[in-house]
């Protein structure tokens, strides 16, 4: 099953991910990160390993695994 | 097509007989970025652009043959981020820096990176003149529409009725004028090989930046 990592305490919080995501598997954490601001989280769930997410996100810290 | 088809009934077969599918990475940071936080703001498109540098860099393996130029303005520090030579120029004269480098050393590829108050005001004689000379050398020209790196004011490329820190009513084509059609008005001269207007703001878009950026660092030849 395809899956992405986040890192999270790098996230800067613009959610440019979550808009680009086809499948909607990416949201807002409840609590802050190191930076201070409410970073994403991947809900799981059905994955396709697009790498949307990856490919718009300005820190490079989504990683995906197909 | 049939090729995946059978690739994907074959992993489930596998998945079936309780093999562990291995994972593999497909998309991570590239070798010619280095592994450092950004100060750009949340969401600015001049990290992405680093990167398609970079993928491109890696993909073509041109690494210790690129020389980058980095720009007055917000990617003032660009090569803090790029891992490979960077030389840094005063506000506009990226394209003078570079056509230096490029004559010096020919068998490098050379590029400039600038923003749209780098390239469209302070260093509008240097970018047209450079490109009038037909230099051997790649322009990333980023257009953000705004100074950025100074809080925001109008820039020769803000749209008409665009508000800025210095247009807080939007942007008047009567007292300011139009916005500087850069990419046009480098199209009719001679010395221009290839132009290509891109964005960032979606990974489609992305794809084709990539793409326009491979091109344009592709075509540079050594004479
Ligand atoms: C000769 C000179 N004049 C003015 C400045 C002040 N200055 C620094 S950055 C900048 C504008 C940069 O805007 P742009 O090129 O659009 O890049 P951005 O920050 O938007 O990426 C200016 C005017 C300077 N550093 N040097
Ligand atoms: S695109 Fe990157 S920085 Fe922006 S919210 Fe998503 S993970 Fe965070
Ligand atoms: S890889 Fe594609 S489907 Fe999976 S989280 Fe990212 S954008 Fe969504
Ligand atoms: S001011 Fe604009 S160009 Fe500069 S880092 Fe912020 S978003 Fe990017």
């Amino acid at each position: 099953m395809p899956k992405i990592k986040i890192d999270k305490n790098r996230c800067k919080g613009c959610y440019l991910c979550i808009v680009n995501c086809p499948n909607s598997l990416i949201k807002i954490d409840d609590e802050l990160n190191a930076k201070g601001v409410k970073p994403v989280v991947f809900s799981g769930g059905k994955c396709t390993g697009c790498a949307m997410c990856a490919i718009i996100c300005p820190e490079f810290i989504i990683e995906v695994y197909k | 097509m049939k090729k995946k088809n059978r690739k994907k009934i074959n992993r489930s077969a596998s998945k079936r007989a309780g093999k562990k599918v291995e994972e593999k990475l497909v998309f991570s940071r590239p070798q010619s970025l280095r592994d450092v936080d950004m100060h750009y703001c949340a969401g600015c498109g001049h990290s992405i652009v680093h990167r398609l540098v970079c993928e491109v860099i890696d993909e073509f393996k041109i690494r210790d043959r690129v020389i980058g130029i980095a720009p007055v303005g917000c990617a003032v520090i660009a090569y803090d981020y790029w891992d490979f030579d960077v030389s840094e120029a005063a506000h506009g004269r990226t394209p003078a820096v570079a056509t230096a480098i490029k004559r010096v050393r020919p068998d490098n590829i050379v590029f400039t990176y600038q923003g749209d108050g780098d390239l469209a005001a302070i260093g509008t004689a240097e970018i047209i003149h450079a490109a009038n000379r037909g230099e051997n050398i790649t322009v990333i020209f980023v257009n953000n529409g705004v100074y950025g790196m100074t809080g925001g004011q109008m820039a020769p490329t803000t749209l008409a009725g665009q508000k800025t820190s210095t247009s807080i009513a939007g942007r008047s084509l009567r007292n300011d004028g139009y916005p500087l059609k850069m990419l046009e008005m480098l199209a009719v001269l001679p010395g221009v090989r290839y132009l290509e207007r891109v964005s960032v703001h979606s990974a489609q878009e992305i794809f084709r930046a990539k793409r326009a950026i491979s091109k344009a660092l592709g075509v540079v030849k050594s004479y």
